[in-house]
């Protein structure tokens, strides 16, 4: 009748910090190698496989052909170039499409608390979110990602812009901020289901919504827009405020430039307040039940 | 581990209330505290098989979901195995094994062979132990065959069987099944009991099950817990069972308009409201006229009608099946 | 006459069914309205360097977004309604059952489609419409006429879009997934049918040949009829979408024969 020896959850030396740390590092771990499995179990339908990652590669690029053709009539969108919109898109498309292929099932709260099965989520000794994020992984969302690294690279042959090893960095930075905060956003919404379980099209707005927006630039929309994606919802951290300082532009808002360099530090800020919120659903969900 | 007394799972007065917000009109909306859980207590020790047993909505499953760590209880003392459930999920969850006959644990879309892998790094089981118990169920359980096959292809008493064997792998000290026969033909039935009274009887593992099917009880369980409206009204061996529908009445009474919660009728509590209605549990053996005629006194009346304890339905269903 | 009471019937429970889920209805509102405002904002920017682009003026095309978010749901643009429903049982072999239902197959899709459509219509259109009528200058007819011509238009939009829809549905019964078809399906639904972009703005060939595919029918042609900006007249506009209805839906017929001769029930 051992138990494996499970590890302490009292806090020990390490203290509450530590527990968490240990907690964090198990999530992963878990999500790792429940993501595993199902990627092995998609392989063994190979064909099936492919034509997915393909039609998941199409949809995302019908929003790229839809740029094509208005720029095959206008030289200039909102005063930007096809390269320089390609380079929005291409940001946009591969940080958002790496958050849906990370976090994307973590938007199923609603479904999965309407059928039950949250409940057997909550008898398995790995954290929900692991769980539920690391289901039915689908590889085929990579897609998306193909399809952006596609158009990001080549905006990146036609942009003349002197490439240092800083803005190497802010490119790279600036991809995977943006990756966090989108996967942020996924979570949240997967969270506000919680509340509200029939809701779950809202976050499309957040995340479907908010990918399609950043793939234009600023200078296209109202300044309260611009501003409610700074300050409200900080869309505007994943590529439109490091994007146009790449591009030697200046931002419609005339914010300060270190604003510029803020992604990271808001991609934190955004995982912390995005912990609590779940926190919080997930408790509220364990004192209502269904 | 054990507590002092050797209760493994020790309820005292444990209850859980739920807030209902219904919508009564256009833009209104009033918020009902329903009691699903009212104040019970039980102490299960170790090794022991017990059936847990109730009408629909009688509170079992809000009961057994706080055993598991799955709700917050709203007040009372509960520990399994040492372990506060809900403050402790996962450290608790290492330690039991749940088993729900209306929806499978397991992954649908992956066979059995791969959720079980899922189960071994999800609960950290050493690899020979797992292997061990894994080929212990799957002979006991007759699995062989169908290891390779995706849950959904299998049939209702074949997930069953898949769903206990995952509930295992890892030694639970205790073992929660609700409804594990249902919809399951009599063989598969007949192969599931005897199982558990292996387990039960060479691993002494504590079982705590809920059924509608009341020969699953006289098989398995020597000790039966009873519970209606989220109160206990029995605990004890099966033969005793028929003592229990003399526990509470409920007179349900239709007031002219929406009212608080009836207060201050000597040995009546109201249990609910709803809109104008609401219900007054009241003891099975005192008579419910003085009630009556205090409530038409006291009260705007429209209507009003006495239920005899659900409870007493379930069991004689059960008897009669 | 009885077979109308019952298609009638079969369309309430349609429209019955979509309408019990209210916070879905208004969390789909809420997105639509944001994609709504999305949209116009690039295509204020586009006619701006371009005015008269595809032939609109600029509160033309602020129409034309606004129309399209307010058909989005209603004719499945981005697929789904009766598709994922229909997968499942031919599936899971029901499908069978419903074949000795008194009403046709199609039919009884068709009349459960329509009353989807007319609860989306109304719980998921008139609001985003609404609000990109107040926030912007849109073009929309005052003359009543132009309404009573734009109702009939989104009718047979929903009604091509159903068919085109059916025909994907029914390959299910030759492929087993159809996860794959069902994407297709919706890729070529948001893009022919110009709800990324009007179809007129689309250059050259690649533009002619979209309006005349059968997904203009299902946004483009509505748009146009509400607008007055169809070619020849809002009557060839109905005309085409009419024409596209009969044809799909007798392909969608003689497919279904095919296809209901190798029912395989498939056993759990």
């Amino acid at each position: 009748m051992a138990d494996g020896k499970p590890r302490s959850l009292s806090p020990g030396p390490g203290g509450r910090l530590g527990t968490l740390l240990d907690d964090a590092v198990w999530g992963l771990r878990a999500y790792g190698f429940i993501v595993a499995m199902w990627v092995r179990s998609t392989m063994a339908y190979r064909a099936s496989f492919l034509i997915m990652l393909a039609a998941n590669f199409a949809t995302a690029g019908l929003d790229f052909a839809a740029i094509m053709i208005m720029f095959a009539q206008v030289d200039a969108l909102g005063g930007f170039t096809l390269p320089e919109v390609a380079f929005l898109y291409g940001t946009s498309c591969v940080a958002f499409g790496l958050s849906d292929l990370l976090l994307g099932t973590a938007e199923r709260v609603g479904r999965r608390v309407r059928d039950g099965t949250m409940d057997v989520l909550l008898t398995r000794p790995v954290p929900v979110l692991s769980q539920l994020a690391a289901d039915r992984f689908a590889l085929r969302r990579l897609g998306r990602v193909i399809q952006g690294s596609l158009v990001l690279g080549w905006s990146l042959t036609r942009l003349e812009v002197d490439w240092t090893p800083g803005r190497v960095a802010l490119l790279a930075s600036m991809v995977l901020c943006g990756a966090a905060i989108f996967g942020c956003l996924f979570v949240v919404g997967g969270a506000f289901q919680f509340w509200a379980q029939d809701a779950s099209e809202v976050q499309n707005a957040f995340t479907y919504g908010g990918t399609t927006l950043l793939q234009y630039p600023p200078t296209v929309f109202g300044k309260d827009l611009v501003r409610g994606v700074t300050f409200v919802v900080p869309l505007a951290f994943v590529n439109w405020l490091p994007a146009l300082r790449l591009l030697g532009r200046d931002d419609p808002l005339g914010l300060p430039d270190w604003l510029d360099l803020a992604a990271p530090a808001v991609a934190l800020l955004c995982c912390a307040v995005t912990g609590l919120v779940w926190r919080a659903g997930l408790r509220a969900y364990r004192s209502t039940g269904s | 581990m054990d507590d002092a007394d050797g209760a493994f799972i020790d309820v005292r007065d444990l209850t859980k209330t739920f807030t209902v917000r219904r919508r009564s009109g256009l833009l209104r909306r009033t918020a009902t505290r329903v009691h699903a859980v009212d104040g019970i207590s039980f102490v299960l020790r170790r090794g022991e098989m017990t059936g847990f047993i109730g009408p629909n909505g009688a509170g079992k499953s809000t009961t057994v979901k706080m055993l598991t760590g799955i709700l917050t209880p709203t007040s009372g003392r509960l520990r399994v195995a040492g372990v506060d459930p809900w403050r402790e999920r996962t450290r608790l969850v290492r330690r039991i094994g749940v088993v729900f006959g209306q929806r499978t644990t397991l992954w649908w879309d992956l066979p059995l062979r791969d959720s079980y892998g899922l189960v071994r790094r999800m609960y950290r089981i050493p690899r020979a132990r797992f292997e061990e118990n894994l080929a212990r169920c799957v002979e006991l359980l007759e699995l062989g065959d169908l290891l390779d096959v995706p849950v959904r292809q299998l049939s209702l008493g074949q997930r069953m069987r898949g769903d206990i064997t995952a509930a295992l792998l890892h030694d639970p000290d205790v073992l929660y099944l609700d409804e594990p026969t249902i919809g399951l033909d009599i063989v598969s039935k007949a192969r599931v009991r005897q199982f558990l009274l292996t387990l039960n009887a060479e691993r002494g593992t504590t079982v705590l099950l809920t059924t509608h099917d009341l020969s699953d009880i006289e098989q398995l369980c020597e000790r039966v817990v009873v519970i209606d409206h989220g109160r206990l009204m029995y605990d004890g061996p099966l033969a005793g069972l028929h003592e229990v529908g003399r526990g509470e009445r409920t007179l349900v009474v239709d007031l002219e308009r929406e009212l608080p919660p009836i207060e201050g009728i000597p040995g009546a509590r109201t249990v609910r409201t709803e809109g104008p209605r609401q219900w007054l549990a009241f003891p099975a053996s005192a008579s419910a006229a003085p009630l009556v005629s205090r409530l038409a006194a006291e009260y705007p009346l429209v209507d009003l009608s006495i239920r005899e304890p659900d409870i007493e339905d379930v069991i004689a269903r059960m008897y009669a099946g | 006459m009885h077979l109308l009471r019952l298609n009638f019937a079969v369309a309430l429970s349609g429209f019955r069914r979509y309408a019990t889920y209210r916070v879905a209805t208004a969390a789909g509102v809420f997105t639509n309205t944001v994609f709504g405002f999305i949209l116009a904002y690039t295509f204020i920017a586009l006619w701006h360097t371009h005015p008269h682009l595809g032939g609109y003026d600029q509160s033309q095309a602020l129409t034309f977004v606004w129309t399209g978010q307010a058909l989005l749901a209603a004719a499945a643009l981005m697929g789904g309604g009766f598709q994922d429903e229909f997968h499942e049982r031919i599936r899971n072999g029901d499908v069978a059952i419903d074949l000795y239902r008194p009403i046709d197959l199609q039919l009884w899709w068709l009349a459960s489609d329509l009353g989807r459509a007319a609860f989306q219509l109304l719980g998921r259109g008139v609001v985003p419409l609404a609000v990109g009528a107040l926030a912007f200058d849109l073009a929309l007819p005052a003359s009543p006429r132009r309404w009573l011509l734009f109702l009939p238009s989104v009718l047979l939009a929903v009604v091509v879009s159903f068919a085109l829809r059916y025909l994907f549905a029914l390959c299910g019964f030759w492929l087993l997934d159809a996860t794959g078809l069902n994407a297709l399906s919706a890729l070529l639904s948001l893009f022919f049918s110009g709800m990324l972009l009007p179809l007129t703005v689309f250059p050259g060939a690649l533009g002619e040949v979209a309006r005349l595919l059968p997904w203009s029918a299902t946004l483009q042609v509505p748009a146009d009829v509400l607008m007055g900006t169809q070619p020849g007249s809002a009557g060839a506009g109905l005309a085409f979408q009419a024409g596209w209805a009969l044809v799909l839906l007798t392909a969608g017929r003689l497919l279904q024969t095919v296809a209901t001769r190798k029912v395989v029930v498939q056993g759990g």
